[in-house]
Order: structure tokens, then sequence, then C-alpha cells
């Protein structure tokens, strides 16, 4: 396996098809928990390390028993629910164990259960990648998706801190004005379709 | 008499407030994802809003009549109990029909099927079909949670056909497929393309609170 294939998985996903811009997962804690850099930068890390530790789980799941028992057409069901169960012990242990990264990433745990994200990068590494050795690209994606979708939060973060001493029209405030500038963003991040890797 | 016409009255706002009252595109603001991906071109919207309506009415009415069942045989202190875990067990409900989905979609409109691609398994996660089930099917009737669903999914539809509409219309200068402009239209390719969502959407989200403003209304949207 080499280094530049990895390298490529990890910028296409993380910029050329970055999550929100380019493929809209996980738009509502996008939308939701932007409003200020802190919050933003506690769900991005939050996110990263799910999508990771999630890429990897699912894939031994798929490989190791879905394919062998050949029940892959149950992928949807197993997938949330190994996401749904690894959130839920994550929240637990975090809380037992390192109550400062819990009070950190506490409220932010809980929403990533539904956070398509997750779900889309699980899904798509099981659809591009489905071999049994491609362990490493599957942690490779979910790391990538997890740092461009960080990337995206703290841009809009950034911009909506401030948008609140900008004088918005009455009708834009709050939401419709956070979508525009997010399709703003977006046009910028069409640059990256260029890229070619 | 009195008494059937107001539960007929009842069950007609059950229907009606998906579309416009509580639309869940516009107004509650669930289910963006898929919403904005899928607005490219009026076929992708009918195809997804079919779909997604099929998951939300079928697990509604399950689970309605499931916790409408639980509610008769279980002793209080098991509804409890089973209560404490209602959120996995309405995503393996929920996970179900959307398997079903993607299974007869993938067989019988594969055409369909690679378009709308990753957001086929990603109806699981469709916000308003788990915020349907928590807020309204959990608590009220099958027929009442039937119309529920269905009032939520044409809405949820209608959201979409009316954003994909525009996009496809000034963004590929057709509609439905068959070209509108005549050949001179130069199409306007940034709607088609990811930030034309976000910025459409914007945009009518805009318009409909000016709307509201203008008639003095101070609703939520």
């Amino acid at each position: 396996m080499d280094l530049f294939e990895l390298f490529s998985i990890f910028i296409g996903v993380a910029l050329v098809h970055n999550f929100i811009f380019c493929q809209f997962l996980g738009l509502c804690p996008y939308i939701g928990v932007t409003e200020r850099t802190s919050s933003a930068m506690g769900m991005g890390m939050a996110v990263i390390f799910v999508m990771v530790i999630s890429s990897a789980i699912t894939w031994a799941v798929y490989q190791w028993l879905l394919v062998p028992l050949k029940i892959t057409y149950l992928y949807i069901i197993a997938f949330i629910l190994v996401i749904a169960a690894f959130v839920q012990l994550v929240e637990m242990f975090l809380q037992k164990s390192v109550p400062a990264l819990y009070r950190a990433l506490g409220i932010y745990l809980p929403l990533i259960t539904t956070n398509c994200a997750v779900l889309g990068v699980v899904v798509l590494n099981m659809r591009l990648f489905d071999s049994p050795n491609s362990l490493v690209k599957c942690v490779i994606q979910g790391f990538g998706g997890g740092a461009g979708f960080m990337l995206a939060m703290l841009i809009m973060a950034g911009i909506r801190e401030r948008l609140e001493l900008a004088d918005v029209p009455a009708a834009l405030r709050g939401m419709p004005i956070a979508l525009i500038t997010a399709g703003l963003t977006a046009i910028a991040f069409l640059g990256f379709a260029g890229l070619s890797i | 008499m009195n008494a059937t016409k107001r539960k007929q009255d009842g069950l007609w706002n059950e229907f009606a407030k998906g579309l416009f009252a509580q639309n869940p595109i516009f107004v509650i603001v669930l289910g963006l994802c898929p919403t904005l991906a899928v607005s490219v071109s009026i076929e992708n919207a009918i195809g997804m809003g079919a779909a997604a309506s099929f998951v939300l009415l079928a697990s509604n009415i399950v689970i309605a009549a499931l916790m409408a069942l639980f509610g008769k045989i279980l002793s209080p202190g098991m509804l409890a109990q089973v209560k404490k875990i209602r959120i996995p067990i309405y995503i393996v409900i929920i996970a179900s029909f959307v398997t079903i989905v993607d299974l007869l979609m993938n067989g019988f409109a594969p055409a369909l099927y690679a378009k709308l691609g990753l957001y086929v398994p990603l109806i699981v996660v469709n916000c308003i079909i788990l915020g349907r089930a928590e807020a309204f099917a959990a608590s009220n009737g099958v027929v009442a949670s039937a119309l529920d669903a269905l009032g939520m999914g044409l809405g949820f539809t209608l959201s979409m056909l009316l954003l994909s509409t525009v996009r496809e219309v000034i963004g590929a200068g057709k509609f439905y497929g068959y070209p509108v402009f005549g050949p001179g239209y130069s199409p306007m390719l940034i709607l088609t393309l990811a930030p034309g969502a976000l910025l459409t959407f914007g945009l009518f989200m805009g318009l409909f609170r000016h709307l509201k403003n203008m008639r003095g209304g101070n609703g939520s949207l």
C-alpha cells in the first residue's frame, strides 16, 4: 500500500469532496453548533474521534461478520447499531474516567449518533474499499472526513462570530444568512475540484 | 355529530400541519442534508420524497402500534424500562424499512438508485423520521400517526420539489428533463452544483420569512 494513495484519499475526502460543502452530510450540527468557535472545535474533535473509530469497527463488522455470514444486505441496520452503541460506550467511558474531556465534548456526543456524516463515511468506506485488506484506507478516509468536517465548522464559526456585528436584513438574520454564507464558502471549495490527485 | 366533526377536523389537521404550518424543511428545519443534496433535479426530488415518505409512513404506523401494545401488555415498571431504550427501538424499526427501500429501489429503479447514491441508506438518519417517531407516533394513535406521516412526507416532498424546480430550470434550463428555454439559453451552472443548493435554500428561507413579516406574523420561520 503506497503512501501517496493514502494521502490522496485524505485530501480527496477532506477538501475535494468535503462532507459539508460538496456532499451535504452533517448539515444539522454545521448550522446548529457553529455560533462559537469553541463549540465548533469541540464538535469537530468529537466527530473526528467517532469517525475514525467507527470506520475501523464497521470495517471489522462488515468483513468478519456480514461477509462470511452472507448477510451484507443488513449493512444499514448493522452500521447504525454499531455507531449508536459505540457513541453510548464512549460517553459512559468518558464520564467515568476522563471527566474533563467529557465536559468538553459531553453535549455533542449524543448528537453524533444521528449525524449523517458518520453513517455516510462508513457506507462510503464499504462501497469504495470493499476488500479484506482495506482497514487502513477506511481509517484514513474516516480521519480525512472528520478533519474536513472540522475545517468547515471552524471556517463557519469564525465567519458567524463576525456576522453578529454585521447589518443583515431582518428577513435573512440567523439561519438564512448562515446558509448563504455556507453557499459562498462552498463556491470557494469548488476550487479544490481542480486538484488532480 | 359535533364530536365526529371535531374528530375529523382533528385528523385533517394532523395531515395538513405538515404541509405549511409545521413544514419539516422550512419551518422545523429538519432533514436538510438529503433536501440539499437531492434537489438537483425534479426527478431526484420525487424519488427521494417517495422513498422517505414511505419509510416515514411505515415506521410511524409500526411505532405507534408498538407503543400502544406496550402500554396495554406491560406493567408500569416494565414500561418505564422499555421507554428508556425507545430510541434504539425506533432506529432498528426505521433501519429495517430503509433496508426494504434500499433493496427495492436497487432492484426496480437502478438508474434512480445510482443517482441518489449514498442518500438512500442515509434515510435512516433523516432527522424528520426519528423526530416524528419521538414527537408524534410514540404518544398518538395509529390513524393519527399515519396521517401525520403522510402530511410530513408530502411537505418534505413539496419543499424539495420547490427547490429542485428552481435549481433545474435555472441551473440546467430544463423542467423534469425537458428543455424549457430553447437552445439559446446558457444555464447558470452554479445552481446545479453544491453551492447552488445552499444559496437557493437560504434565499427561499429569507423570502418566506419576509412574507411572514409583511403579514405581521411573528412565527418561528
